[in-house]
């Protein structure tokens, strides 16, 4: 038998338990919800990209050089978005400076177990543009913006943009 | 327009879209479903829809085939780019008139879902996997606004530079507080809003905290709701109303998906500020929007406005934070940039005739946000920019009273109003200035 609520809170935990619930609306009619699951494998290549990531695996932070104008990137951009020429990888210092952070202490579902957590926009030395990681081992309350911080790699790479994260200089 | 509601589930995206395109078909009597030529229909996300070519259900639903029509998607800033189109279809010629509907059903997923499929709305090899989540994107912009505007201002004599960014933080989020407690009571007016609330500051301080230094107070909320506006050349616009309300001037700016990638240049200027107002500053960073300058340089040269404070009535602008509040009143003018706390201070955007229980000098200059904004009012993606339109016209109507059932949001002889929608971390702004035609 099919269950009916007053309560969409009760209606949404019906539905995880036993796929289907009747919500009784305000108006006094009856609502069919049901559980709808949706998962998907892509199929996805870095492609201009990838050598980024390949590098993070050897504990190496690479961003972009544009040959035109020498613009000085701290991300991957296969041209320059101030001259439209190609760019070259450059290798960045593994040394910078926190140019703004946050702590979240919520965050999207695939996240929201790794709460709290601090992100940080990492300036280098003489490039243009910072760098978005996540810095570990610091405190909401240690962090302040110029402060020193350095590059850490994952010992097992997932090929993501996390395999790199900062901490700070001590 | 709907009301906006955490969730509808006794309507799908379809009977909401009805349910709004008859209200305001009532609303105009004289016009009829077949004088409608075309239409644009916007909703943001497949992922909260799982159905593709949503649009052109709601197309069917309404009865409108076989006309011209098509989907507008732009993020955030998706329903001000509906009108967008909308206007363009009407001012090309190619209808004399055309629906512009929006909407959004985010109940479909749970609220921490619905956070992820947003923050897809962000690069997705270099931003998401980080940590996607768009309260903390903008919490590092403000974080960098506090530093560059209050740290390095109120705050310039304290010589421990963590103590005084500390401190420029506590203020900022008081100031931010007063944000969000104009916009819940402004909204406790308005029967459309999803979260009218008469807030004190020390409530918004004391809400949960999000991401550093933004609290659960001086954020929108995940809505279902849908709104709607027919656009018409002016010659056919008087066939049906004598009420219409001019769209006097379009404006629309773009920016850096990744916020990393943000230039550090000059500021584009507005004719009334000068060169020396911004030296030393790096713009736009990450501190401020230079797609929303863009699209008010754009809107304010189209619609021939030269003092945006004096020449407009109200502003409708996307805060969808209570930070990015502050930060697009620099973006659009109504102070300079590393104004925006003052301005907020002074009273400038809170209504004249409500009582804040704040200590507020200089009310009701230049109303922010009377409607409640996306904070009160919620954010059903899709809808909300046409939210803000609706509302502008009924504003410029003089008809807050007949829609609204009360008259505390009626702004007196208003003339002009903005109305700003913004996506992406200000990845994509949209400005649209509405004009009154005539008054009762």
């Amino acid at each position: 038998m099919i269950k009916k609520f007053g309560k969409f809170k009760d209606v949404m935990k019906e539905i995880k338990k036993n796929g289907a619930a009747l919500y009784e609306d305000p108006s006094g009619t009856e609502d069919l919800v049901i559980s709808s699951p949706y998962q998907i494998n892509y199929i996805h290549s870095y492609a201009e990209d990838s050598k980024f990531f390949i590098e993070l695996t050897k504990g190496k932070l690479f961003g972009s050089k544009c040959r035109k104008c020498g613009y000085k990137y701290g991300t991957p951009r296969s041209h320059c978005m101030e001259c439209g020429s190609e760019t070259d990888w450059m290798e960045l210092p593994l040394k910078g400076k926190v140019h703004s952070w946050t702590t979240c202490y919520f965050g999207s579902e695939e996240f929201l177990k790794e709460t709290p957590f601090n992100l940080v926009l990492v300036e280098f030395d003489g490039v243009n543009t910072p760098f978005l990681s996540r810095l570990v081992g610091a405190k909401t309350e240690d962090i302040y913006i110029g402060m020193d911080v350095k590059a850490e790699f994952k010992k097992t790479p997932r090929y993501l943009v996390s395999d790199v994260y900062f901490v700070p200089v001590k | 327009m709907t009301k906006f509601a955490k969730a509808h589930p006794d309507m799908d995206f379809r009977l909401m879209v009805k349910k709004a395109y008859d209200y305001a078909m009532a609303d105009v009597p004289a016009i009829k479903t077949r004088d409608i030529d075309s239409s644009r229909i916007s909703y943001f996300s497949d992922h909260f829809t799982r159905q593709l070519k949503a649009a052109s259900m709601v197309q069917d639903y309404l009865g409108l085939n076989p006309k011209d029509s098509r989907r507008i998607e732009w993020g955030g800033a998706t329903g001000g780019q509906c009108i967008q189109a909308g206007w363009e279809t009407v001012a090309s010629g190619r209808s004399d008139v055309c629906l512009v509907a929006g909407f959004e059903t985010m109940s479909r997923v749970e609220t921490w879902k619905g956070n992820e499929f947003i923050a897809l709305a962000s690069d997705t090899n270099f931003d998401y996997p980080v940590g996607g989540f768009y309260t903390g994107y903008y919490a590092l912009m403000v974080q960098r606004h506090i530093y560059k505007f209050l740290r390095k201002t109120r705050f310039a004599g304290i010589k421990d530079e963590k103590m005084a960014q500390e401190m420029a933080t506590r203020e900022a989020m008081r100031i931010m507080a007063m944000v969000s407690v104009k916009n819940h009571m402004n909204a406790t007016a308005n029967p459309y809003s999803q979260y009218p609330n008469k807030l004190t500051v020390d409530d918004v301080l004391k809400s949960e905290m999000i991401s550093y230094p933004i609290n659960r107070q001086s954020i929108c909320t995940m809505s279902d709701g849908a709104a709607v506006l027919l656009l018409a050349s002016e010659d056919v616009a008087f066939k049906y109303t004598d009420k219409p309300v001019l769209i006097k001037g379009v404006g629309c700016g773009t920016d850096t998906m990744r916020l990393a990638d943000r230039p550090h240049g000059e500021v584009p200027r507005f004719p009334w500020e000068k060169k020396s107002d911004y030296e030393n500053l790096d713009y736009p960073g990450v501190h401020s929007f230079r797609a929303g300058r863009a699209a008010a340089l754009e809107a304010y040269k189209h619609a021939g406005i030269k003092d945006p404070k004096k020449e407009l009535s109200f502003v409708e602008l996307h805060d969808a934070y209570a930070s990015s509040e502050i930060q697009t009143y620099e973006d659009i003018g109504l102070c300079k940039y590393g104004e925006g706390y003052d301005f907020v201070e002074s009273g400038q955007p809170f209504l004249k005739e409500i009582d804040y229980k704040l200590d507020l000098k200089n009310k009701g200059i230049i109303p922010v946000n009377p409607s409640g904004g996306l904070i009160a009012c919620g954010h059903p993606v899709g809808a909300t920019g046409i939210m803000q339109g609706v509302f502008a016209f009924w504003e410029l109507q003089n008809s807050i009273k007949k829609h609204f059932g009360n008259s505390t949001l009626q702004i007196k002889d208003a003339k002009r109003g903005l109305i700003h929608s913004h996506a992406g971390t200000g990845s994509s702004v949209t400005v649209s200035i509405l004009e009154a035609v005539k008054h009762d």
